[in-house]
């Protein structure tokens, strides 16, 4: 009863990445630093990172015979995942708890997936 | 036990009112599975439909109805070998020691939660609720929505595929979370009634009472968890305001609450709803549904203390502001303070596409003298969207005028 699934907490923003009024990107470091500690001392870290901007992905697509390789996003947005953690929770309580400890730290909505348990 | 012509039936019909989430929630415990839960309470009532007129009614029928859905569910496990593992897990979770408790343990209440989770939109936790707890079908969930049965059937499978893939859990809150994961419970609740409370008067007939079903969940609710004033505030809110039906509604035709005939009230709702409102009052916890419903009694005072009624309105505001509060506020202190301070704090409120703003506008105006404004008003608040009982109310009071 104890197991735990993996969650996705995904962070999406447009290019310019905007904070709330008076909030620097130092801050923002220092709040992600301090989750990401908190993460890991509850050994609910699995692994987390920022993406660089969406302008910097390449779409290969090797379903044919060559593969086709597309400069640019798969699919064209004014937000792209921008960065996420993946963690480990007991159910979706849990993950919406450091869901909401994510959005506080990076200063912007944060969205709970769950993976496939297999 | 015997039972007369009928009997079987309205036995059936008790139990599923008062039983049906407590055995959902038993099965749910017991097997980790809403739709595997839902399913062998379907089939336990099939049964029952089939064999209590010709057998008789049990002595305990919930107790029936749960061993007999215990073992369709089992039934089923066996059956399924797509589900031969989750048949092992079952199995297993039987020697597990059941999980800490939360504040109370009652399988009924864990329900209630899981299907009030924050995760899922409100319209979507109504539907669950009054599925899954209440035991409506899915075409009376959706004659009493005014929807097609097929998208509240997806709305439905939609929401348990979410309760199984993220994995809401089947559990009481924590104590910290409590309030905020009960007002999600009572909101769904409150929705459930509005839209019963809204179809009053409805002639197309066939919409079940989505009202009652919620003044019964409710009370359910309030049974669980005695300690919580506000799902009492709720429930008294519910009984003030269904008190008054009979009174609201006549011949079809809407009536305002200064022009009710008060012997049409109910007198049993009003002294229950009345009761609950003194007795949170003397437990000094004010929350939203609380001081709604001490304003709801308020109204129903021999001499309405429209004072009061401010006091409490602004007692409202301080705990859950809201532009359509501060409307009725103003409304109230225009027994108080005369139609033109109120008109004053009508017309600095951003309301212009609720049509409620433009009608009480039209009636402090009408007080006023203003009578061409007021028309325009009632106009304005005709082009947008009143129920066909308000509107048919709204046509009358501009020919009147």
């Amino acid at each position: 009863m104890s197991s735990t699934t993996q969650y996705l907490l995904g962070v999406n923003h447009g290019d310019e990445i905007s904070w709330p009024e008076g909030v620097t990107a130092d801050q923002v470091f220092a709040d992600v630093d301090a989750f990401n500690a908190r993460l890991r001392e509850q050994g609910r870290w699995v692994f987390g990172g920022g993406l660089m901007p969406a302008s910097s992905a390449t779409v290969i697509d090797a379903t044919g015979p060559e593969p086709v390789i597309t400069d640019g996003p798969y699919v064209e947005s004014k937000e792209y995942l921008g960065g996420f953690w993946v963690i480990e929770a007991e159910d979706l309580d849990e993950a919406m708890r450091w869901g909401t400890e994510a959005s506080a730290a990076c200063h912007g909505p944060v969205e709970v997936r769950p993976f496939q348990s297999e | 036990m015997t039972a007369g012509p009928g009997g079987h039936e309205a036995a059936l019909v008790r139990v599923v009112r008062e039983e049906h989430g407590r055995i959902v929630g038993a099965l749910v415990r017991r097997y980790g599975d809403v739709d595997l839960a839902e399913d062998a309470v379907a089939e336990a009532l099939e049964v029952a439909w089939q064999k209590w007129p010709v057998d008789g009614v049990p002595p305990n029928p919930g107790a029936w109805l749960t061993t007999t859905a215990h073992r369709r569910a089992l039934d089923r496990l066996r059956r399924e070998s797509t589900r031969a593992s989750r048949e092992k897990e079952a199995t297993s979770m039987l020697d597990v020691p059941a999980e800490p408790l939360g504040v109370v343990d009652d399988d009924r209440l864990r329900l209630f939660f899981m299907c009030c989770h924050p995760s899922l939109a409100l319209e979507t936790r109504v539907a669950l609720t009054l599925r899954l707890v209440a035991g409506l079908s899915v075409a009376e969930i959706a004659a009493g929505f005014l929807t097609e049965e097929r998208a509240m059937a997806q709305r439905i499978t939609r929401a348990k595929r979410k309760i199984r893939d993220a994995r809401i859990p089947f559990r009481v809150p924590q104590r910290d979370d409590l309030p905020s994961r009960l007002s999600g419970v009572l909101a769904a609740l409150y929705l459930a009634f509005n839209e019963g409370y809204l179809s009053v008067g409805d002639e197309s007939g066939s919409r079940p009472d989505l009202a009652d079903e919620a003044i019964r969940l409710t009370r359910q609710l309030v049974d669980l968890l005695p300690a919580e004033p506000e799902a009492q505030g709720l429930l008294a809110l519910m009984l003030l305001t269904r008190a008054r039906d009979d009174a609201r509604v006549v011949d079809g035709r809407l009536v305002p609450l200064d022009e009710q005939d008060r012997d049409r009230w109910s007198p049993e709702l009003l002294a229950e709803g009345r009761g609950l409102v003194r007795a949170l009052l003397a437990l000094g916890q004010p929350g939203p549904y609380q001081v709604q419903a001490a304003i709801s009694a308020a109204h129903t005072d021999d001499e309405v203390p429209w004072g009061e009624v401010v006091a409490l309105y602004d007692l409202l505001l301080a705990l859950a502001p809201s532009p359509v509060v501060r409307l009725n506020r103003a409304l109230a202190v225009a027994h108080v303070e005369g139609p033109e301070t109120a008109l004053r704090l009508v017309d600095d409120l951003d309301l212009a596409s609720y049509h409620p703003w433009h009608v009480a506008r039209a009636h402090l105006l009408a007080l006023l003298g203003r009578d061409r404004e007021s028309q325009e008003a009632l106009d304005a608040a005709l082009a947008l969207d009143p129920t066909p009982l308000e509107r048919a109310h709204l046509e009358r009071l501009r020919d009147r005028a």
